[in-house]
């Protein structure tokens, strides 16, 4: 057998397996409701309340609706990430199914791959219509295109890392989605989900940019306003993709 | 030729003493079986056998590979089948066949492996509507869609009632029939008894039996016993004289007497040429469950009581 021969087995394995899991995806939504699903029909919602259509005060000009997207896009990244992502993980590591995959010529981590790509993909499209619908509603849209692109590519990593930290810790499904959630109600709130950053009392506002959510939304708003992400904001996130990558490969157990 | 050699096999987990020191040779195109209590150490011996756990010390041979070094083409040519091995309880039946097929060199067709399994009006079913038999028979697809030389099926039928025990025996003697190595654990004595041509028994991460089942039987289990009324009288030495015979106990009017499988015949004779007739005859030979008693001095299932896993 070639090398070649076996590098396109190798791809064929893998387009099957992302086929497979995208399937699965499909036929147990719990990602694809609150991680694309739920931010969607907030916009929708928000974008119909005339209230969100008004300045919010001290954000440097922005409607509750604009300082709202980045705070949306979040949610799609922290539900993908800490919940979408390691559920099925952990669940495949509970029933057996990477010990059986450890018997055969491919590696489990290729089924940790397949469901990074299937998740980023939601991810995409839910950032995207995010985008579109608010944009659709008249929102204003990150203007400084480079600083958003990078902000988001670094939010990614953070949540997704720390998803795979819950995968690792995490020994049940039953586990890893009650600690998913566990992190994703306070990290949604220093994003700004229930108090957008402008607003929040002082004290709130300075924790939340340290906090992985608040970096990426306060990144995410400058851009809006149209200006590049300040550098504290990209290098906490950094520094947390960094830990928490660290953390993950460090921990994770395929059995 | 071996398939599997096992030498001096050791395997601890922390102070735990999981295997002890195994040594095992499997033949090719057998069924062997890896015999022995809960705890024996039988799935830690298989799992370094298919390279999933680095052994302490010993040497593991399987087919001319090192597991430990060289798992990537022992995986191509073994297919393992372990406990709690579940799929995704939404993955379809064809779907989990197409799969893993695409992950080896040279796979069956997933068509045809579901039709000789009896999966094939199944294929579009989900994992999770499966009952116990046909979950066992998707895992046992799995573990033979590569084509594999030799297959490692660990505790297969447990759990299972007992026409699917019975159908799943079939597959298993198909699989010999048509030269695939197959390597069994397996704590129950009747499905060892019934498949395997050899046996290796196991307790506290030893080998302390190994053959045929029958020769362990007869060898370790006491011999073959028989007892019976006599119609006439008869003096001990005509029985305690034949060579096959080991001894005789009287109990009342019945002569009980141990001995050799063909002490049966050889006292039946005996009586004949005396013109006495045995009545009421009961023959029992020695079992597997007797040859673990003899040789390890605590009985099969008491022993699955506590003991390293």
């Amino acid at each position: 057998m070639s090398a070649t021969g076996t590098v396109a087995r190798h791809r064929g394995a893998f387009r099957r397996l992302l086929a497979v899991e995208a399937r699965l995806a499909w036929r147990e939504p719990v990602a694809l409701v609150w991680g694309v699903g739920l931010p969607v029909v907030l916009v929708l919602i928000f974008g119909n309340i005339s209230a969100f259509r008004e300045v919010l005060p001290g954000s440097g000009g922005l409607t509750v609706l604009d300082a709202y997207l980045p705070v949306l896009v979040m949610v799609v990244l922290a539900m993908l990430g800490l919940v979408g992502l390691p559920v099925p993980l952990a669940t495949y590591r509970e029933l057996g199914v990477l010990r059986r995959m450890s018997t055969t010529p491919v590696h489990p981590s290729w089924v940790l791959g397949a469901q990074l790509v299937v998740n980023l993909a939601m991810a995409a499209v839910a950032v995207a219509l995010v985008l579109g619908v608010g944009m659709a509603l008249g929102a204003q849209l990150p203007s400084q295109a480079l600083g958003f692109a990078l902000a988001l590519v670094l939010a990614t990593a953070t949540l997704f890392t720390l998803g795979l930290c819950v995968a690792a810790m995490a020994r049940t499904a039953r586990a890893a989605a009650a600690v998913g959630n566990a992190l994703f109600f306070p990290l949604a709130f220093f994003g700004g989900l229930w108090l957008p950053q402008p607003v929040m009392p002082e004290v709130l506002q300075r924790i939340s940019g340290y906090t992985p959510t608040g970096a990426a939304v306060q990144a995410m708003t400058s851009t809006v306003q149209g200006s590049f992400p300040s550098l504290a904001s990209l290098l906490v996130m950094g520094g947390y993709a960094v830990v928490f990558a660290v953390v993950a490969v460090r921990t994770f157990r395929w059995e | 030729m071996s398939v599997v050699t096992v030498e001096g096999l050791r395997k601890t987990y922390g102070d735990l003493v999981a295997v002890r020191d195994i040594d095992l040779a499997v033949e090719a195109g057998e069924v062997f079986g890896i015999l022995g209590p809960n705890g024996a150490g039988k799935t830690t011996t298989v799992e370094c056998v298919a390279g999933l756990r680095a052994p302490d010390a010993g040497r593991i041979e399987v087919l001319g590979l090192d597991p430990a070094t060289d798992s990537d083409r022992l995986h191509e040519q073994v297919g393992v089948q372990q406990q709690q091995g579940a799929l995704p309880p939404k993955l379809r039946v064809g779907e989990a066949l197409e799969l893993y097929a695409g992950f080896y060199r040279d796979a069956e067709d997933p068509r045809r492996l579901a039709a000789t399994l009896g999966l094939t009006d199944r294929w579009d079913a989900p994992y999770r509507v499966l009952s116990g038999g046909q979950k066992q028979r998707v895992s046992i697809a799995l573990a033979l869609v590569g084509r594999p030389r030799l297959a490692i099926l660990d505790e297969l039928t447990t759990g299972l009632d007992p026409a699917a025990r019975r159908e799943t025996w079939g597959l298993i003697r198909s699989m010999r029939d048509q030269g695939v190595t197959v390597v069994l654990v397996t704590h129950s004595m009747e499905e060892a008894g019934e498949l395997c041509d050899r046996v290796a028994l196991i307790d506290h991460g030893r080998v302390v039996a190994a053959g045929t089942p029958a020769r362990l039987a007869h060898e370790h289990g006491g011999g073959t016993r028989m007892s019976f009324r006599p119609t006439g009288t008869i003096e001990d030495a005509v029985l305690t004289g034949l060579p096959s015979v080991r001894r005789v106990v009287r109990d009342g009017d019945r002569i009980a007497v141990t001995g050799d499988p063909e002490a049966v015949v050889d006292v039946v004779l005996a009586l004949d040429r005396v013109g006495v007739r045995p009545a009421d005859l009961e023959v029992a030979s020695g079992t597997l469950d007797d040859a673990f008693l003899a040789l390890t001095g605590h009985r099969f299932h008491e022993a699955e009581d506590g003991g390293p896993r």
